[in-house]
């Protein structure tokens, strides 16, 4: 090859780099390994990563099982190897699957269309609300305080750059947004309403009641799912103007936060205001239904600064992945599902308020839920992580006037066995901190 | 059938209907075990707010599921079935040892609010590749949290922002050259800068004296691609550095050719302040039909107190942690860590070459593509005769004089087995052909690459509507993209809905 050329070694390919910064040394990075090395590296560090414990975490990042199929698929060189599918005739394969994630998305948020993904829930709320922003011509945006709180500090993040002021909204003892203080805060200014349902909380959302609010001053309502398996059995937001989704639920390991799956969904009015990427169907010259990538005058590539979002790569093997799972559990499979959920959601919570408060129980729930311990909860999971279990989240880091509460989930791999272990340590902590407390009232 | 090489063969490919179309009811392909909790009154817990119809879901039985989705598969081309030169894009092998560390029990499962001392093997995998990536890059620090190369791009301006802010003014501008990505001039614009062009010289680099008069105190940074998107590298970076840190102004740099400097060169060496990489472009991470990528951003020592929150920090006794008390951080650019699963397959391809293959994949990816440039100079119009480092471009000006566009030849090369090369693009060239084999090709399939163009060449001048034609052998024909974005349909719906 260098005969070919015509040069004498590698050597003279990079001549075009200055001497001065060209690197004369080796990198200093760990050595070549085998094959056999790097799984034992990896295998060391899964040892270190709370293999084999028993989580009861949820907060945006839920444990579902994952259909084998699914990994069987993704896994073929044909979609795991294959590029953007800028190349329609030969990219058919990828073209239509996403066809067919935005159809089902379409079908399950209640919305007229959707893309084909977005990097995770957090993004894709940040992207639909300076959508809104160009909807609208207005300003300024209302964030539901029990919106991911991770979500917000996104959106902060984006927002301050677009100078877009963000004002909140909180909640109230049902763990649902207060309507009275969102009615006094959504003005003329406000491009939309942002919420969360179910919420951080867990807690169902009246969503018809929100979107009145919002619309009656023109604004628009978004609706971020962060637990997509509530689509099951909870009424989707239709009355929404868009839906921020985070797909993660479906079919995607939680490997650590991330790679995810956000998706934005909307009505079709908005559609040419919507960031990334879509797929749509049309014929080729002989009327064949064929699929294409479309409507790319929003995209950077073509509109650059002027594109609707700066979004290029998304997340299609994980688009992918929630698409397999979709159309394994189908029509009836994910209203089981969500119903498996449901129920060993009440049978914990029921157990847990035996012997701890269960916040917001004034409202309907999904699959998690705030339960506020006499012990400060980090104390409590410490206990818990003896026996191998993650108890729930401690949420005073984000909401200090919740003091002692911790989020706790449940999804249809939580067994009974696993709740009423949980459920056991708890109490005995709960007694133990209670025992101590009368013996300081004695002693006092 | 026209000129033929021996990469290809029409072969049968299965029909597939959409997954709605296959659907009735009773199928399933799912199982749940049994209730071990009391069964529950969803309308009485849920009221109005349950759900009773999921509309038009489908039901399909598993083996069905099975083959349309690998039916479907079939009508992809991909890199696991041969060269897949789409410039700037870097479609190299993907090892198959990173898809099976990355699904190793306990990394694939951690959650990412499980306790701290719980999650040491992810934090040392982070800590590590931050180790390494900051070593590549001879930069100071990292935050691996963006999604991808353009939220690292969003990242980067938000930390230039940040530092300008820090000093009392933001300034108001981003030079972007007229050779750049538009993920450039869209992420300026996102992160409220206006995008000044600047133009290349007639060597297809940065034109210096043009930046000099250009640069000034309103400007924030300019970003440069380097290698710039002619698969050029920019000669006169340490100039272009001094001009822009002169007059108080940053220099990002696109990492997205990094491929072609790994083991060779460092940004941090020749005067960059911030930039960002594609896991899924130099480290292998799988492009999987558009993503996930992953996008870290290195910087130099002076934007390190902006970086995004969390960082990883090692603790006084040794484990390591997050660190969210970063006042002057840009805040969070993303819920979590970052896309966790690409650091793990990065770092495997790091750890699988070691520092002599780092240095010799560089070397392999600058040599297979300069061994194409030889091979088809004179066959097409080369617009820039500069050096070429990782990719090459070519134009269609020889052609397009016979009505033979870029993309019609790409469009032919697809009949010869092969992805297309990067049409249209960079912008300063008129019908750009741009050209990136990667290290990954042996010479054999650069070999037939390099027929294939040269075959297409002479259809030019024989039949060009042939040429106009193509491609004669895919499933479909040329598919009609101005009915599709006139009147979009973007969902399946029953047809007496």
């Amino acid at each position: 090859m260098l005969k070919a050329i015509g040069i004498r070694s590698v050597d003279d390919l990079f001549s075009p780099i200055p001497p001065e910064v060209r690197l004369t040394r080796d990198l200093t990075v760990p050595r070549q390994m085998a094959e056999s090395e790097i799984v034992d590296w990896f295998k060391q560090r899964a040892k270190e990563n709370g293999e084999g414990y028993t989580s009861f975490l949820g907060a945006g990042a839920y444990s579902h099982y994952r259909p084998v199929v699914i990994d069987a698929l993704v896994q073929r060189g044909e979609f795991l190897t294959s590029y953007t599918p800028y190349q329609a005739e030969f990219a058919q394969g990828t073209l239509q699957a996403i066809f067919e994630f935005q159809t089902m998305i379409s079908e399950l948020t209640g919305m007229d269309l959707a893309n084909a993904s977005m990097y995770d829930g957090s993004t894709g709320a940040a992207e639909a609300v300076m959508m809104a922003v160009r909807i609208t011509g207005r300003p300024s945006a209302v964030i539901a305080r029990n919106l991911h709180p991770e979500y917000r500090e996104v959106l902060n993040t984006y927002a301050t750059h677009q100078a877009i002021p963000l004002k909140t909204a909180s909640y109230t003892d049902t763990g649902q947004i207060d309507l009275k203080e969102l009615e006094k805060t959504v003005d003329d200014d406000t491009a939309c309403v942002l919420i969360q349902s179910p919420n951080f909380f867990g807690t169902i959302e009246d969503v018809e009641a929100i979107a009145e609010i919002a619309h009656k001053r023109g604004a628009l309502l978004i609706v971020s799912i962060a637990e997509a398996v509530s689509l099951g059995i909870v009424e989707p937001p239709r009355t929404a103007d868009i839906v921020a989704m985070e797909a993660q639920s479906f079919g995607v390991p939680l490997g650590f936060g991330g790679p995810y799956c956000g998706v934005l969904a909307t009505k079709e009015k908005f559609v040419r205001q919507m960031p990334g990427r879509l797929a749509g169907q049309t014929v080729d010259k002989n009327g064949k239904r064929g699929f294409v990538l479309t409507l790319a005058t929003r995209e950077q590539h073509i509109r650059r600064e002027k594109a609707t979002s700066n979004i290029c790569t998304n997340q299609a093997l994980v688009a992918l992945m929630v698409n397999i799972f979709m159309t394994v559990y189908g029509k009836i499979g994910l209203r089981e599902l969500a119903k498996q959920n449901l129920a060993k959601t009440v049978y914990a919570a029921d157990q847990f308020a035996k012997h701890a408060k269960v916040l917001f129980a004034g409202a309907p729930r999904f699959n998690e839920f705030v339960v506020e311990t006499s012990e400060d909860p980090y104390a409590v999971n410490s206990r818990l992580l003896g026996h191998k279990i993650f108890g729930g989240l401690p949420l005073k880091k984000f909401y200090p006037e919740l003091g002692h509460a911790a989020l706790w989930c449940c999804t249809e791999l939580t067994t009974r066995s696993m709740i009423d272990t949980a459920v056991g340590l708890v109490s005995e902590s709960e007694r133990s901190v209670r025992t101590m407390n009368e013996v300081e009232e004695v002693t006092r | 059938m026209k000129h033929m090489t021996s990469k290809a063969t029409r072969h049968i490919s299965q029909n597939e209907g959409l997954i709605f179309e296959k659907s009735s009811p009773g199928k399933a392909a799912w199982k749940l075990p049994p209730l071990d909790v009391p069964e529950v009154d969803t309308a009485k817990l849920l009221g109005k707010q349950e759900r009773k119809d999921l509309g038009n879901m489908p039901e399909v039985s598993e083996i069905e599921i099975i083959r349309h989705f690998t039916r479907l598969s079939t009508w992809n081309y991909a890199i696991d079935l041969g060269m897949y030169p789409l410039g700037s894009c870097t479609m190299k092998y993907n090892p198959r040892v990173n898809e099976f560390v990355a699904r190793v029990e306990g990394l694939a499962n951690g959650h990412p609010y499980q306790a701290e001392k719980i999650s040491q093997g992810a934090l040392r995998i982070i800590k590590t590749l931050s180790d390494c990536l900051i070593e590549i890059t001879g930069m100071d620090a990292i935050t691996l949290q963006p999604a991808a190369g353009a939220h690292g791009e969003l990242t980067g301006l938000l930390l230039v922002r940040a530092y300008h802010q820090s000093k009392g003014n933001a300034r108001k501008k981003i030079l972007i050259p007229d050779s750049a990505h538009g993920t450039n001039p869209a992420t300026a614009a996102t992160v409220g800068y206006a995008v000044e062009n600047l133009k290349s010289n007639d060597r297809g680099m940065v034109d210096v004296a043009a930046l000099a008069a250009q640069m000034n105190e309103d400007v924030a940074a300019l970003m440069v691609t380097n290698p710039n998107t002619l698969g050029v590298f920019e000669q006169e970076i340490h100039k272009i550095a001094g001009l822009m840190h002169a007059k108080g102004g940053l220099l990002y740099m696109d990492g997205a050719n990094m491929n072609a400097l790994v083991g060779k060169a460092r940004p941090g060496d020749f005067g960059v302040d911030v930039m960002h990489l594609n896991l899924h472009k130099t480290f292998s991470t799988p492009h999987g039909g558009g993503g996930p990528g992953s996008g870290p951003v290195a910087v130099k020592k002076i934007l390190e107190p902006f970086l995004p929150k969390p960082v990883v920090i090692t603790k006084p006794d040794g484990t390591l942690g997050f660190e969210y008390n970063r006042p002057q951080s840009v805040g969070r650019v993303r819920a979590f860590y970052g896309n966790f699963g690409m650091f793990i397959r990065a770092l495997a391809y790091i750890f699988a070459n070691g520092p002599d293959g780092l240095r010799q994949t560089t070397e392999d990816a600058v040599l297979n593509a300069n061994y194409i440039r030889k091979g088809l100079e004179g066959v097409y119009d080369l617009p820039y005769s500069t050096p070429s480092m990782h990719e090459v471009v070519f134009s269609d000006k020889v052609q397009s004089k016979k009505g033979v566009k870029t993309m019609d030849l790409a469009k032919r090369l697809i009949d010869y087995g092969f992805h297309p090369y990067t049409t249209a693009f960079p912008l300063i060239v008129a019908g750009a052909l741009m050209i990136e084999p990667t290290e990954s090709e042996p010479k054999e399939e650069l070999d037939l690459f390099i027929e294939a163009m040269k075959s297409i060449a002479e259809e030019v001048e024989e039949d060009p509507q042939f040429v106009l034609d193509a491609p004669h052998n895919t499933r479909i024909s040329r598919l009609d993209e101005t009915a599709a974005a006139r009147k979009p349909v973007l969902r399946w719906k029953p047809e007496n809905a």
